[in-house]
């Protein structure tokens, strides 16, 4: 940029280097570690040397972790939560800002109240009400009328369960805020005065006007699904809906057993590959959501 | 956010929040609720209605020398994370922002590992950085128990604390570069004509400029290492709380003593504390950024 001396270059590609090892070498480490076998991945110092193994670590991981149901399942949730977001959202964010409305405000601060409920401190409830999902209503009834019903629908095990209670978002309705504002506002009004309605004008405006926005929401929301830890960790009690980040701990070689690193680390490269392909392919996009989301 | 409403219906606003709304009610308020009514009550142990018992949960949660443990491990964790991201996000930043050939290369590179969920960079630092294997078996063999997570509760939470830094320091390297690309060139040029160097520069004129921005990192750090679930998933993933709660942070013993101790009122009196402190750093965040709209 300004002005540059051979010495001041030298420091800033050595700060750049050290970077790239200290954020980078433990990727590295991981793949390298997962085409070595279990020999040489137990060798003292650690080899970086890339060997043949990598196939074969990567199967041995894929049958072990029962992986191809567990990606599809995380792959299924990843997208159903994503989709929600991004649409819901935008109709949360449209009602707070297009429309002439006394509930504007409460709409906005209930959704931004949520910010400060995230899932650890409210584990326990939030599982009751998936478990009963009808609960609050029976409980509702029953306080004002005095009869008991039994309505019942368990979301455990189920798609529905992993994803719904995932779905609402205050990032994402802030990002299209944040972004509806910007648009001008003769463009409603010449909607208006060609005779769009307000539902028209969403469809055929805003949401085509939206697309960067949403393929930004799109990106940082489907490593955030793809992500989820503790909720399928407690939604989940059916082996046929473990997701990806479940399957992580029966990848990790027995207490006594071989300690076969090698297949645990090709496991682990497996699971992580569908996010970093996002970042990574989608990068534009994610930096943009990300920064734009938090102001 | 004022000046607007184009439109005047009373149900359409309402039928497009509608959707949202509903599950945040159902997933957010509802259990927010019974969290309130659970740390003011007590369950019999033979079962009946919940009885109240006022401030008799929070007596008994600050009476248990555990849960400040837990508590003193969450500060040092949360500060020590967040302060070492945003130096390591800063140095980075400052190094790529001075747009020498081949720093697109490293600004694409440095944001990857936040890709990577917690469980799983829990798991590949468990072999990373194991005393028997890896990369510190070298220095482990020459000075035995040097480095022994599964030992030392402060090898331990090292551990996880290193674990959280390398996931989020490209998070703070994206935010702080944008913050330096809006310093005025005109600035660093007639300081770079004065004679200062590029350091005297950064110190200078560019980390003060970035205030606005590194306490809003420091906030959000802050926040996302109390409560964020990449700390859940990695203290899970790494370490299991232990070795003899040396990584117990709040939020894994909240979990923990609900679904393991099954301490419904205690776990739910814990939750309120830090729903509470949450809001402070909420509060904080967004005095905060009421200011910066006025800073430019």
């Amino acid at each position: 940029m300004i002005q540059r001396t051979p010495v001041s270059n030298a420091v800033t590609y050595l700060i750049m280097i050290l970077g790239f090892v200290l954020l980078i070498g433990p990727l590295l480490v991981v793949l390298l570690g997962a085409t070595q076998n279990v020999q040489q991945i137990n060798m003292i110092p650690f080899r970086f040397v890339p060997q043949d193994q990598l196939f074969h670590n990567l199967q041995a991981a894929w049958r072990r972790a029962n992986l191809g149901s567990a990606m599809l399942n995380s792959f299924i949730m990843a997208s159903l939560v994503t989709v929600g977001k991004v649409a819901l959202s935008a109709l949360t964010a449209y009602a707070i800002v297009f429309f002439r409305t006394p509930l504007k405000h409460f709409l906005f601060w209930s959704v931004f109240i949520t910010l400060m409920l995230p899932l650890e401190v409210r584990v326990v409830p939030t599982y009751a009400v998936a478990a009963d999902l009808f609960s609050p209503i029976n409980t509702l009834i029953e306080l004002v009328t005095g009869t008991r019903l039994s309505i019942e629908w368990n979301l455990l095990n189920s798609f529905a369960g992993l994803t719904l209670p995932l779905i609402a978002t205050a990032t994402g309705t802030f990002l299209y805020r944040q972004f509806f504002l910007t648009l001008p506002e003769e463009l409603a009004e010449a909607a208006r005065i060609d005779g769009a309605g307000p539902i028209r004008f969403f469809f055929d405006m805003v949401l085509p006007l939206s697309r960067t926005n949403m393929l930004a929401l799109t990106t940082i929301m489907f490593v955030y699904g793809w992500n989820q830890y503790l909720w399928p960790l407690l939604m989940v009690t059916d082996a046929s809906y473990k997701t990806t980040m479940m399957s992580l701990i029966s990848l990790l070689p027995a207490d006594n057993g071989t300690p076969d690193w090698n297949v645990t680390l090709a496991g682990s490269l497996i699971i992580v590959l569908p996010p970093l392909l996002v970042v990574g392919t989608l990068q534009r996009w994610f930096v943009r959501g990300l920064v734009s989301h938090d102001k | 956010m004022e000046k607007r409403g184009a439109f005047t219906s009373w149900w359409l606003p309402i039928a497009f929040a509608l959707p949202q709304f509903l599950l945040i009610l159902l997933f957010f308020y509802w259990p927010a609720a019974a969290v309130i009514k659970w740390a003011f009550t007590l369950e019999p142990p033979f079962g009946g209605n919940a009885e109240f018992v006022g401030w008799q949960n929070f007596a008994q949660v600050f009476a248990d020398p555990l849960y400040w443990n837990s508590v003193i491990v969450s500060l040092i964790f949360s500060l020590s994370a967040a302060l070492f991201a945003i130096l390591i996000g800063l140095v980075l930043a400052l190094a790529v922002d001075r747009e020498l050939p081949g720093s697109g290369f490293f600004r694409f590179i440095y944001i990857l590992p936040f890709a990577i969920a917690g469980p799983a960079a829990g798991m590949a630092f468990r072999f990373i950085l194991s005393p028997e294997r890896g990369l510190m078996a070298l220095v482990n063999q020459s000075y035995p128990d040097f480095w022994n997570p599964g030992k030392y509760g402060s090898h331990a939470l090292i551990l996880v604390i290193v674990i959280f830094i390398w996931k989020w320091a490209g998070y703070t390297f994206i935010f702080l570069l944008a913050g330096l690309q809006s310093v005025p060139r005109s600035l660093m040029e007639a300081a770079a004509i004065d004679g200062s160097s590029p350091l005297r520069r950064a110190l200078d004129i560019q980390v003060p400029l970035l205030a606005p921005t590194l306490f809003f990192l420091l906030v959000t750090m802050m926040t996302e290492a109390f409560v964020g679930s990449d700390t859940f998933g990695i203290v899970r993933h790494t370490t299991d709380g232990g070795p003899n709660h040396g990584t117990e942070v709040m939020v894994y013993r909240i979990v923990d003593e609900a679904f393991h101790g099954l301490n419904y009122s205690g776990a739910s009196a814990q939750s309120l504390v830090l729903i509470g402190l949450i809001m402070i750093f909420t509060f904080i965040q967004f005095r905060f950024v009421e200011k910066q709209v006025h800073y430019k």
